[in-house]
């Protein structure tokens, strides 16, 4: 048994990232989850939203919570990571100088996602879109 | 889990509340309800921020105080008057007046209690030298921010600096030097003027403490109303600020907003006014803000200026609050108050921790994770039965807090006035329960019959 919860996250628009991200903490919080979890879940839930608004076209983020454990998927529609090893390294980015602009492209993302989570899944296609896959277990 | 019991200064005054829903909406804990006709406060939600005393149309909730003739229960009687009082005359009344008047009053002695500025930020320095994993720090000034972090951001609690603020900083150091002159602890009653309902229930409930330094509060409105009085029966004046005492500028600057963030080093944010407060912790609990050393977090606009308790426009206090410091900044007259501090400095470095600041969630629906999974079922299962208009009709604030409500217990779905509607038009209850129920929220007295004629 577990609860599941949709939000949709919208591409290139920065002044809503984070609202599926801060949806996802009332929720925890609301289920009496340790502060230290939903942090972290929050955190890597962040990252990962802010992805899709920087990097992709639209997406969603699918929650399911377990007495155990949170499941997080993020898919999204959009270009695709092409060589995912190197993505994930701290410091890589592709990101344009509009998005730096912004304060976003320090290439600490993904690895922000790693550090904060138990377990993290992703697959790409390229030209199709990506998906991420983001466990953080509750005991 | 901290004391069950909190003390509240707001209260609603029975008799005037006219159950209006305005303080019900403005709450930015969710902590009011109505129930028969009247404003009903949740002492565990509620964080003091007088947010809903501001809302209310007709004065009805009322920030309750002490009785002023305890203060003579002691032998040395201290007001410690919080410098945004000094802001509140208008400029052709002096400071010295000011003084002389709260002294005839009945105190003994009469300070200002920003005078202990120096030690904490010399001990928040070394603080958040030594605990930099904790990065970034809240500052402990504002009660009402402590509590909201209490209640609605626990993950963040470990943040805030485990400090005394100054209040009670300028509570032990005149509490010490009397006993030093020889007076014994029960001969010495300090008395703080308050801006606000916070800080009236951080001196009764304190957190981090296991007992407040303060024996009473007075409200500043009060001391405000005695002062002009006093002056405009007998109106003496000479010059406008003290000769024999120094205020420094990061003292009479520190209750107005950036007075604590401007003093220390790295990125340090001032933000006030509790809406903004609460944009910022979220925030923050994302980590969307990093990077960031100090923050410094008032519930009122334009902080302590603009507390419950102040009369004069805000922006008119902080202009001469403003000017004052530039007085004594510029004439610098003798440091008289200072070197007494300094005697002190030791023993009140000594003692300035705080213990632990327990997070105490009101957001949590059960503290067994599956029965709160039930309930958010059965209320999301309400929420889509209820018109989503938030109308407040059902006495409480929105359609969800009306679901959470009913899921704990609290409340019955037959509030709702759409619910009502249909469940009487499907034979489902009666019109006279219909009424019934209207009448338990809104209570008898909204019901008259009013005729449209009568005016
Ligand atoms: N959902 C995605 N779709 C397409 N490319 C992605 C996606 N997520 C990440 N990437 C690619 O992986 C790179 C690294 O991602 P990461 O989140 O670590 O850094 P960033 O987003 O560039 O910067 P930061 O997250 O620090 O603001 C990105 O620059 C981008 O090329
Ligand atoms: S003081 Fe603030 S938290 Fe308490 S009931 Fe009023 S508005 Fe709500
Ligand atoms: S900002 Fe100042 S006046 Fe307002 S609640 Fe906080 S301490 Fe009290
Ligand atoms: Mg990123």
């Amino acid at each position: 048994m577990g609860m599941k919860f949709t939000f949709v996250i919208e591409g290139g628009n920065f002044s809503k990232a984070g609202t599926a991200s801060s949806e996802v903490k009332k929720i925890l919080k609301q289920l009496n989850v340790d502060p230290k979890i939903i942090k972290r879940t929050v955190v890597s839930l962040y990252e990962a939203e802010v992805n899709v608004v920087a990097h992709a076209f639209e997406g969603n983020m699918n929650v399911e919570i377990f007495p155990d454990k949170i499941v997080v998927r993020i898919e999204d529609k959009g270009p695709g990571i092409p060589d995912i090893d190197m993505a994930m390294q701290i410091g890589f980015s592709t990101a344009t100088p509009e998005v730096r602009e912004m304060g976003f492209g320090a290439g600490m993302g993904l690895p922000n996602i790693k550090k904060n989570s138990d377990r993290m899944n992703i697959s790409s296609t390229i030209n199709v879109g990506t998906q991420l896959e983001i466990v953080n277990y509750l005991k | 889990m901290e004391k069950a019991h909190f003390y509240h200064a707001l209260k609603v005054v029975k008799e005037v509340c006219i159950g209006c829903t305005h303080c019900m909406n403005v709450c930015p804990t969710s902590a009011i309800r109505v129930k028969n006709g009247l404003a009903v406060i949740n002492k565990n939600a509620c964080v003091d921020c007088g947010e809903c005393l501001n809302a209310c149309p007709v004065n009805a909730i009322i920030v309750e105080q002490d009785d002023f003739s305890q203060i003579f229960s002691f032998k040395q009687r201290v007001a410690l008057l919080p410098t945004v009082l000094l802001g509140q005359f208008p400029n052709d009344i002096s400071e010295k007046q000011i003084y002389s008047v709260i002294q005839e009053l009945g105190f003994t002695h009469v300070y200002e209690v920003d005078e202990t500025v120096d030690i904490l930020t010399e001990a928040t320095n070394t603080y958040m030298n030594k605990h930099h994993q904790e990065r970034p720090f809240i500052s402990s000034f504002c009660p009402a921010i402590v509590r909201l972090i209490q209640v609605k951001f626990p993950a963040l609690v470990e943040h805030i600096i485990h400090l005394k603020p100054v209040i009670d900083i300028s509570a032990l150091f005149y509490r010490k030097k009397l006993k030093d002159e020889g007076f014994t602890d029960d001969e010495i009653g300090i008395f703080y003027v308050t801006p606000c309902a916070a800080k009236i229930a951080a001196v009764k409930s304190p957190v981090g403490e296991d007992k407040s330094f303060i024996d009473g509060v007075i409200n500043m409105d009060f001391i405000y109303n005695k002062v002009l009085l006093s002056i405009k029966q007998n109106k003496t004046s000479g010059s406008k600020y003290e000769l024999n005492k120094h205020m420094s500028r990061r003292s009479i600057g520190w209750t107005l907003t950036n007075g604590e963030a401007s003093q220390y080093a790295g990125r340090c944010l001032a933000i006030d006014e509790i809406h903004n407060v609460i944009e910022v912790l979220e925030k923050l609990e994302n980590e969307e803000i990093t990077d960031v050393d100090f923050l410094e977090l008032r519930a009122c606009d334009h902080s302590c200026a603009g507390g419950v308790l102040t009369t004069e426009n805000r922006f008119l206090a902080i202009e001469r609050l403003r000017k004052r410091a530039d007085w004594y900044h510029r004439n610098k007259p003798i440091i008289l108050e200072e070197k007494e501090v300094e005697k002190y400095r030791t023993y009140l470095l000594g003692n300035i921790s705080i213990k632990n600041i327990e997070p105490r969630s009101i957001l949590s629906l059960d503290t067994d994770m599956m029965e709160a999974m039930k309930k958010m079922e059965k209320i999301n299962r309400i929420l889509k039965v209820l018109p989503g208009i938030d109308c407040g009709a059902c006495g409480a604030p929105r359609c969800q807090a009306l679901a959470e409500d009913v899921v704990q217990g609290k409340a019955k779905m037959t509030q709702c006035v759409f619910l009502q509607k249909m469940l009487t038009k499907e034979g489902l209850i009666t019109p006279q329960e219909s009424f019934d129920i209207s009448e338990n929220t809104w209570g008898v007295k909204r019901f008259e019959k009013k005729s449209l004629n009568d005016h």
